[in-house]
């Protein structure tokens, strides 16, 4: 149990980080892209890079908050 | 797409990759022993061969579209991680990676190491530091490979570039026998951030179903447009002050002349 633990934390941190909701984020803003593109036929090719330029920002603002 | 972009893109990537594990193997192998560092790193190479031995044709049974899709949302978090870090190193939020200390606090815990033979392998601490420190950074760099390869549908030269960046980063430290202190790490990881992203999103997108208008062309306005959002970020965070990592003073507004890592 302790093994698959440290394995399951070491994929973690390799993949996801020190941020899961940045993580989250990009995983949403597919999910919804997919959404617009083939239910809704939305040609969405500016989503993705908006969602990932708000997720780094948002992302950031926290890890500095209360610093400034 | 042409193959050029592709290797340099993984050359980068795996060189700085090379460079962690450069300092870990040379930390192992001058205080400890050279043997048990070897055979410790020999090992680490057959498990990374095992995985891409395995993953590689696995990856290449996966639709294009999925594989886009699952390789793009992966790749765009690492590249999210990646930028992050860097901005926040550029912006003085965090002490810029340095090879030089992280290389003295390597030969510090190896000389305070006890030294044990272990199944057939004389020092069990050269053998593990060395095996874990090459796997570690080994992994990523077979991530990288694999992602960009079997996307660009051009395995091989994503291969030449990797083994390009192992092979260079590891002449230049046998020639050096010192870690690579004077590489540009910094820099290099703020530019693999921005290109980890950009492909991400590419794919990603793709994936999803999106046509890029311009098709592979607009990574020609992604790549910038990544690039010029990670630098705004990083000058507002540096605007904003309270930077409070210790080598907040260095020129990291100007990565390419940082004197560490």
């Amino acid at each position: 149990m302790k093994r698959l633990r440290s394995v399951w934390d070491f994929w973690y941190d390799f993949v996801v980080g020190d941020d899961w909701r940045g993580a989250a984020a990009i995983v949403v803003a597919l999910a919804v892209t997919a959404m617009l593109v083939h239910l809704a036929g939305v040609n969405a090719w500016w989503l993705l890079p908006l969602c990932v330029f708000a997720a780094l920002g948002w992302s950031l603002r926290r890890a500095t908050a209360g610093k400034a | 797409m042409n193959a050029l972009p592709l290797i340099l893109t993984v050359f980068v990537a795996c060189a700085v990759e090379a460079v962690e594990a450069l300092t870990i193997v040379l930390a192992a192998g001058l205080t400890r022993e050279w043997r048990s560092t070897f055979q410790g790193m020999g090992a680490a190479l057959v498990v990374l061969a095992a995985v891409v031995a395995v993953l590689g044709p696995a990856l290449t049974l996966i639709p294009l579209s999925a594989l886009r899709l699952v390789v793009g949302a992966l790749l765009a978090i690492f590249g999210l991680m990646w930028l992050r870090k860097a901005i926040l190193r550029a912006a003085g939020h965090k002490a810029l990676h340095d090879e030089a200390s992280a290389y003295l606090r390597e030969v510090a815990a190896a000389e305070a190491a006890e030294r044990q033979s272990r199944r057939g392998v004389r020092d069990w601490y050269a053998f593990t530091l060395s095996f874990k420190g090459v796997l570690l950074e080994g992994l990523e760099v077979v991530f990288i490979v694999l992602t960009f390869g079997t996307n660009q549908g051009n395995i091989w030269a994503a291969v030449i570039g990797a083994a390009a960046a192992v092979l260079v980063v590891a002449g230049t430290g046998i020639a050096a026998r010192a870690p690579l202190a004077r590489v540009p790490e910094n820099a290099m990881k703020f530019a693999v951030g921005i290109m980890l992203a950009s492909f991400g999103i590419f794919w990603g997108a793709e994936g999803a179903g999106v046509a890029w208008p311009g098709n592979d062309a607009s990574l020609l306005g992604l790549v910038p447009a990544v690039a010029v959002v990670s630098l705004a970020y990083t000058a507002l965070l540096r605007r904003g002050g309270g930077g409070t990592a210790a080598q907040a003073t260095a020129p990291a507004a100007r990565p390419s002349e940082e004197p560490v890592s």
